[in-house]
């Protein structure tokens, strides 16, 4: 194996495009070396992005903010500005692991992992982000609900690796929110995870809703109808238990140790409704 | 496979450190079998037991989830380097007084997350104290006697 940390994007690129080598992109490492060690991957090239100045930075941009792939959680958690404009997202990369964990981990790497319960994923759907793509033939422009394909697989080609993230700028009365259930309160893996992010207008009526799950499928996934259950209504009971029936309708879990199919498909609904009602008073009080 | 060995200069504990290490190596195999720094310990080399925990550059993390290589122009502190010669750290010397371990195994990862909270937080809730430890397992003390030495540690080094 040979590790490279060159301090460019073009660099990066160049090295991970070139050639036969299995390459596999190095950010925080919290999963990457387990996986090392456990022997799952055997890579000839580990290229570390973290010397590259745009994969460490948080920048306003547009309004809204550019958050490198690998930005360690705990840099995301101490960044006020970030946390005030998007809260769920920033609650939801900081449920990630102890804080050894989140000295390191990035949501490039959450995302890039393509674990269907990895925790910032839903948050990120939700919020509605694009990820940069740097490649070979130069850059692209991918939501976040496009990178997974399938549990540990991604759409992103050989030579290709994720530069940052956009969340873009937040208006008034909007606000997104994060929940996962898991048995206890710290350090678990999620059974269920929910991202909404919600618009309301002056008068309080829902204008946009995104809800995304996590841990209910192959990969984490957003769910329209349960977004349009909440959108043009008050938020009301009703529209929040339509929402959650629309939200365990599109579950296909696995069952497993954490959870059978039917509870997940149960809490899901559950969770996006918690959620809801978090994001919906956050978007009241500004 | 070629393995070519990196040179890594580095500053641990205060003083500049070089070594020379395989990309596969982690910080962890680095300090314990080349530098024998062997105060930080492996339990599960896997991020989950907190038992390799060092700070680099102000961070607490696991020392088995960082690559040796990658520490290239970094700042690391291990348990060594907390103590200042014979005198122990308010912290080593509350974990004593409050018989804050049993087999020994997990403190050294114990004694240098808390160092990290009380670095940048000097008066934390006991709720606090327990989120912050949460990724340090002990399997013998249990974690009562922990948090009390780290609150009571907190107290004495506000105090002085």
């Amino acid at each position: 194996m040979r590790y490279e940390s060159p301090e460019s994007v073009e660099g990066a690129v160049a090295l991970l495009a070139n050639g036969a080598a299995a390459a596999r992109v190095l950010g925080g490492g919290t999963d990457l070396l387990v996986q090392l060690r456990a022997g799952l991957v055997e890579p000839d090239l580990v290229v570390d992005i973290k010397n590259i100045r745009e994969t460490r930075q948080i920048t306003l941009e547009q309004g809204g903010f550019r958050v490198g792939a690998a930005v360690s959680g705990a840099e995301l958690g101490e960044h006020a500005a970030l946390k005030q404009a998007w809260p769920g997202v920033v609650e939801a990369v900081e449920l990630i692991g102890s804080t050894q964990i989140q000295g390191r981990a990035s949501m490039g790497g959450n995302l890039c992992n393509a674990s269907p319960a990895a925790d910032s994923v839903p948050a990120l759907i939700a919020a509605d982000a694009v990820c940069t793509i740097a490649g070979p033939g130069g850059r692209r422009e991918v939501a976040v609900e496009k990178i997974c394909t399938g549990p540990g697989r991604t759409s992103l080609a050989k030579g290709e690796f994720l530069v940052s993230f956009f969340l873009p700028e937040r208006a008034a009365h909007c606000a997104d929110a994060y929940l996962r259930f898991i048995p206890r309160t710290e350090m678990d893996i999620a059974v269920v995870g929910a991202g909404v992010n919600l618009s309301l207008d002056a008068s309080g009526q829902c204008t946009a809703a995104r809800i995304a799950l996590g841990a209910v499928a192959p990969t984490a996934i957003l769910v329209p109808e349960a977004g349009a259950a909440l959108i043009g209504t008050a938020l009301d009971d009703a529209s929040l238990d339509a929402m959650a029936s629309a939200a365990s309708a599109a579950c296909h879990p696995i069952d497993d140790k954490r959870g059978t199919v039917a509870y997940r498909v149960k809490v899901a609904g559950v969770m996006a409704r918690r959620a809801a009602v978090i994001a919906r008073d956050r978007a009241r009080s500004r | 496979m070629s393995k070519t060995k990196s040179h890594v200069a580095t500053n641990v504990n205060g003083n500049a450190v070089e070594f020379l290490c395989e990309p596969q190596q982690t910080l962890l195999d680095v300090l314990r079998d080349e530098l024998d720094l062997t105060g930080s310990k492996e339990g599960c080399s896997s991020g989950d037991c907190g038992a390799c925990s060092v700070i680099l550059d102000g961070r607490l993390v696991c020392a088995c989830l960082v690559l040796a290589v990658e520490t290239n122009g970094h700042r690391i502190e291990t348990i060594e380097g907390m103590a200042e010669g014979d005198s122990l750290h308010p912290l080593q010397q509350k974990f004593l007084e409050h018989s804050a371990l049993q087999c020994g195994i997990c403190t050294p990862g114990f004694l240098i997350a808390a160092k990290a909270l009380l670095d940048i937080d000097p008066d934390p809730t006991e709720t606090q104290v327990r989120y912050w430890l949460a990724g340090n397992l002990c399997r013998c003390t249990g974690y009562d006697k922990i948090v009390r030495a780290v609150l009571d540690a907190a107290a004495e080094m506000r105090a002085n």
